[in-house]
This record gives structure tokens, C-alpha cells and sequence, in this order.
């Protein structure tokens, strides 16, 4: 049911993301969709990949801080108000959203990220929706 | 103009004559008084009657700032608390302050040895001076203010933190003399540079301290507001500001040898060095009712010079600072360790995460910035964590070593090792 999303630790400066993404590279790990926070001091760099296990170990390996985080991915159609519809189920359930960002599986459709503040809640809520969660298994190629 | 004449002015026999008289008596009262002591003599084998002079003061043992931390808080005292009539404290090594006590005598000496000081500046009964060091449990706020009370002059208690009200009453007072940090005297020089105000003010002279200076930033702030500006040394374990200043020809600082005798000794071994020659500043106190120290090791590197000044003042002069012989940084007249940070770190919990203590001086106001390496116990997926967890280091740095810190998080083993131990300071700070 959920997406594991690797979290990864970045200085804001030169140089830092492109190093993330050379380990993930030669580790053959293979990125779906990304999201990058900045500060002014650090950056959060969230990565949905194809082995979420092997990019988090790689990292740590070369000195990364990452972690492995449950997310869920939210399969919607391409129209006007899908996305407030399915905010709307969540907000009068008392969920919040930590953070939000666009999937992209290939397929024809918008799908998004979300981290909330309660997953298993948020996960049970849109079983009543007729949203579709996305499964880990589509990550990979 | 010298204040003391009788004191400041007296033949080396006579001044040695003085330092051994009163050497005696302080033995005599810390053996009897203060059981730490007493103890370290019988160690040595050493009966009060084995010091008979200065020139016995090699068999004493030295004491360090580990054995007013041990003692904590009035271990060290050698009157009854009744007697104390005020404390000051300054950062310790680690957590604990090092506290200090005075007596009624004690204060007054103080005040005596502060207008000595502010006499050799120039200051008069009819000038008016700002006090801008910190007011409080630091020393120097209340110890310059003692001493410019005793002088007569107009006191105005600034303590610090308000720049643009402190240079409006400058000018608006017709402030004459200042006493503060030399960093902070020229921020407020930039301060009126900036607002056009250099030639709007009636400053004569500074009294600066509390921070290592050179030469160079002395004579930059005489050039920019045109006056006299003066070094002041003292610690609080001695008694504060006023342990030293330098006069007119500023040729080393006047070391007032009738309360604190003075010895420059070697880092490794601990003898004492030839005048002339650089080593650790020991102090022990002559007069000193409250908390007498005997061989005081201020870890300052210096070198002494015995002969008589061109002042007329006889008193030895020690050398400006070649540094210090342990870790300690001064900041904003701050004491602090980096063990400190380690410390108050650990209050976090877990394992002790890598920092590194960056130390400037931007717009010349000392700035800290303490970086932190986060590893997977610090890490979290979302900034607002992050951000708490950095709110959280600054605040208990905050609180242990009492100044505002900027934290930063960097990552992990990005922070400087060399030969394998963690390099945990940069002092950035040009003394220019």
C-alpha cells in the first residue's frame, strides 16, 4: 500500500546533487520521481526509485544521511477538480499534509505524492474515494 | 596624572619588600582558611613558615581554573560567607561556572586598582564615561563602574546591546571617556561613521579589554574617533578588569604589583622564565580577602618587563598577548570552551554528533556559528523537523555558554579531521 521514498540529506551548495545522483547511478538505481526542499543552509532531496533498499545503502555508504520513508501514491484522472476533490476527503478526516509532489509512471494520468501526517488513516479514507493508490511493484521498470 | 603615586611609584626593593610582607600573610590565611590549601601544602611537605618571601613563591602550588570548578561553588573562599558581599561568575571548562566572591575590602581595592587604570587613560573627576560592558554576573560592567565612581568621574551605566541609544547619549552628554570591548568600540565607531556623527562627539579616550586586540586595531580606533584608546586586563578569578593597563607610551601593561604578584612561567616545565622571555602569566593575589589564589595560571602568554616606565610608574609591564596556552576562546568577552559545546551537545542525547565552532568577526561584532553533521539519528524527511532540531542546538549551546549561536546543519563526515581526531574550532578573526 505504501511507496517507500528515499530521503536524502543535502548541503546547499555546488556539486552535492549531482554526487547523490552519481552513486545512485552506478548503483543501476533507477528514479521515478523526485522532490527537492531547499533552505538556505541544506536541501531535502525525496526520491521514489526502483530499489529504494540498494540507493539508501549505496548512500550511506559514500557518507549521505538517508532514510527510507512511507509515502502514498495517488493515481488520479487528468481533470479539472480531481486533486481538490481528494484533498478535501483528507482535510475533513484531520489529516494534514506534510508534503506533496507529482509521480510520474509513465501512463496517462497525474499522479502525486503525498506524506501525511497519519498514513494509515489518510490510506483508509481514500479506500472510500475512487482514487487508486499506486503499488510499489509499478516503480520498477 | 598618576593616582597612586606612593603605590605606582615605588623602588623595586621596595615594592619586592611589600609583595613578601603581603605573600606571607596570604599564605598564612589560605593555610588556615581554606582546607584545599591546606591539603596541597601538607602534600608538598610545605608549613607556612617555609615561605618567607617571594622568594619562596616557586614551592607553592599553582592552582588552575579545573581547581575553582572542583570547589564550586565557594570552596575556595577564605571568609565566612557573611563576609562576601557580591559574586561574579565566568564560564567554566564544562558545564559549571567558576564563582568568585569579594569582600567589602575586597570591592574597594578593585575600584582602587579600576581608577588607577582609567588615571592612566586620562580620565578625570570632570569627564563623563559610558560603561558599556556587560552589567551582571561578568565582571566587567560592575568592576569598571566601581572604579570610575571612586575616580569621581560621571558614570553613565550603558552595559551593552543598544548601539544607536548609546551613541545619541554620547553625543547628547557630551560623553568624554569609554569603557568597553575594543570590537564593540569599533562597531560604535562605524556606527557615527555611518551616520555622519564622527565629529559630533567630545570622546577623548577609551578604556578597552576583555578580548585579545593588537597593536594595530588600538591604533585603528584612535585614528577613526581621534582619541586615546587604552588596554585594560584582568580575569575575574584575580578580580576583573583593573589587574593591568597600559600608560601613555603603551610599552606593555602596568601590572599592579602591590595586590597581584606576578610570574611568567614555562608552559612544560612550570619554572619561571627570564623577564623578557614568553611563557604562561601566573598571578597570585596579595590582598585579596574573598577568594585569594595563590599561583594562578591564566594560560595567557605573555613576557614581563621589570624596568621603570617613562610614565614614572615603576610597576612591571607584561607584554600584549601572544595567546593562550589552552583552547580557550574569548568571545565577545565571553569566555568559553569548545568542551562546553560538547557538553551541552550531549544534553541531546544519544551519541555526540561532530561539530565544528566557527568563530568571525563581521562588521566588528564576534559571530559564532556552531555546524553540526546530521547522521540518521538527527535526520528526518520533512524541514520543519530539521528546523526544530536546529532551534533545539542553538538554544542549549544558548544556554550553556550564554551567547547567541547560528546553527547549521552539514552533512555527515563533511566536517574537518586532521590526523583523525575532529578539529572542532576555526577562529577566523583577523586581528587587524
Amino acid at each position: 500500500m505504501f511507496l517507500k521514498q528515499l530521503s536524502v540529506f543535502i548541503e546547499n551548495r555546488e556539486g552535492r546533487l549531482e554526487e547523490v545522483l552519481d552513486v545512485l547511478k552506478k548503483e543501476n538505481v533507477n528514479i521515478v520521481s523526485m522532490s527537492l526542499a531547499d533552505t538556505s543552509d541544506y536541501g531535502l532531496l525525496r526520491l521514489l526509485v526502483d530499489k529504494p533498499e540498494a540507493g539508501k545503502k549505496a548512500l550511506r555508504e559514500n557518507g549521505f544521511s538517508a532514510m527510507l520513508t512511507d509515502v502514498l501514491g495517488i493515481r488520479l484522472a487528468h481533470r479539472v477538480g480531481q486533486l481538490q476533490e481528494l484533498l478535501e476527503v483528507i482535510c475533513k478526516s484531520n489529516i494534514n499534509i506534510e508534503y506533496m509532489y507529482a509521480l510520474s509512471t509513465g501512463s496517462d494520468d497525474a499522479s502525486i505524492v503525498i506524506k501525511t501526517s497519519d498514513l494509515e488513516k489518510a490510506a483508509e479514507v481514500l479506500k472510500e474515494t475512487d482514487v487508486e493508490l499506486v503499488e510499489a511493484k509499478e516503480l520498477q521498470a | 596624572m598618576i593616582w597612586n603615586e606612593t603605590k605606582e611609584c615605588m623602588s623595586r626593593d621596595e615594592i619586592m619588600t611589600l609583595q613578601s610582607a603581603r605573600l606571607v600573610k596570604t599564605v598564612d590565611r589560605v593555610y588556615h582558611n581554606v582546607p584545599f590549601y591546606r591539603k596541597k601544602m601538607q602534600a608538598l611537605g610545605l608549613e607556612v613558615g617555609d615561605i618567607r618571601g617571594i622568594e619562596d613563591i616557586e614551592k607553592l602550588p599553582f592552582t588552575t581554573k579545573a581547581d575553582l570548578r572542583d570547589n564550586y561553588p565557594f570552596g575556595l573562599f577564605a571568609v565566612p560567607q557573611s563576609e562576601i558581599v557580591r559574586v561574579h561568575a565566568s564560564s567554566g571548562t564544562t558545564g559549571k561556572a567558576t564563582v568568585v566572591g569579594y569582600t567589602r575590602r575586597d570591592l574597594e581595592i578593585w575600584s582602587e586598582c579600576v581608577a588607577r587604570a582609567f588615571t592612566m587613560a586620562g580620565v578625570k573627576r570632570d569627564d563623563i564615561i559610558q560603561v558599556a560592558y556587560g552589567y551582571g554576573l561578568f565582571t566587567g560592567g560592575l568592576g569598571a563602574h566601581g572604579g570610575a565612581e571612586k575616580l569621581g568621574a560621571t558614570v553613565v551605566p550603558m552595559s551593552t546591546g543598544n548601539t544607536k541609544k548609546l551613541t545619541t547619549m554620547m553625543m547628547d552628554f557630551g560623553v568624554t571617556a569609554i569603557a568597553c570591548t575594543p570590537s564593540y568600540l569599533l562597531h560604535i565607531a562605524e556606527t557615527l561613521e555611518e551616520n555622519g556623527d564622527i565629529d559630533n562627539i567630545k570622546l577623548k579616550c577609551a578604556i578597552c579589554g576583555a578580548e585579545p586586540w593588537t597593536e594595530n586595531m588600538r591604533l585603528q580606533i584612535e585614528d577613526k574617533l581621534h582619541i586615546n584608546a587604552h588596554d585594560i586586563y584582568g580575569l575575574s578569578e584575580i578580580m576583573g578588569p583593573g589587574v593591568a593597563c597600559d600608560c601613555k607610551y603603551h610599552k606593555g601593561l602596568h601590572v599592579y604589583e602591590d595586590h597581584f604578584l606576578p610570574e611568567i612561567v614555562d608552559s612544560a616545565t612550570g619554572k619561571g622564565v627570564a623577564a623578557g622571555e614568553t611563557g604562561e602569566l601566573v598571578f597570585t593575589t596579595l590582598t585579596k580577602e574573598g577568594i585569594p589564589l595563590i599561583r594562578y595560571n591564566t594560560r595567557d602568554l605573555t613576557s614581563i618587563d621589570y624596568s621603570p616606565c617613562e610614565c614614572g610608574r615603576t610597576l612591571a609591564r607584561i607584554s600584549r598577548f601572544k595567546g593562550r596556552s589552552d583552547d580557550m576562546l574569548i568571545i565577545r568577552g565571553v569566555n568559553v570552551f569548545p568542551s562546553q559545546i560538547e557538553a551541552a551537545l550531549l544534553e541531546m542525547g544519544e551519541a555526540t554528533p561532530h561539530y565544528l565552532m566557527i568563530v568571525d568577526r563581521i562588521n566588528n561584532l564576534d559571530t559564532l556559528e556552531v555546524q553540526v553533521e546530521v547522521d540518521e539519528k538527527f535526520f528526518s524527511d520533512q524541514i520543519k523537523e530539521l528546523e526544530q532540531l536546529t532551534k533545539k542546538i542553538a538554544s542549549v549551546i544558548q544556554q550553556a555558554i550564554g551567547l547567541a549561536v547560528k546553527v547549521k546543519l552539514v552533512e555527515p563526515k563533511t566536517l574537518e579531521r586532521s590526523m583523525g581526531k575532529a578539529v572542532h574550532v576555526i577562529d577566523k578573526r583577523k586581528l587587524v
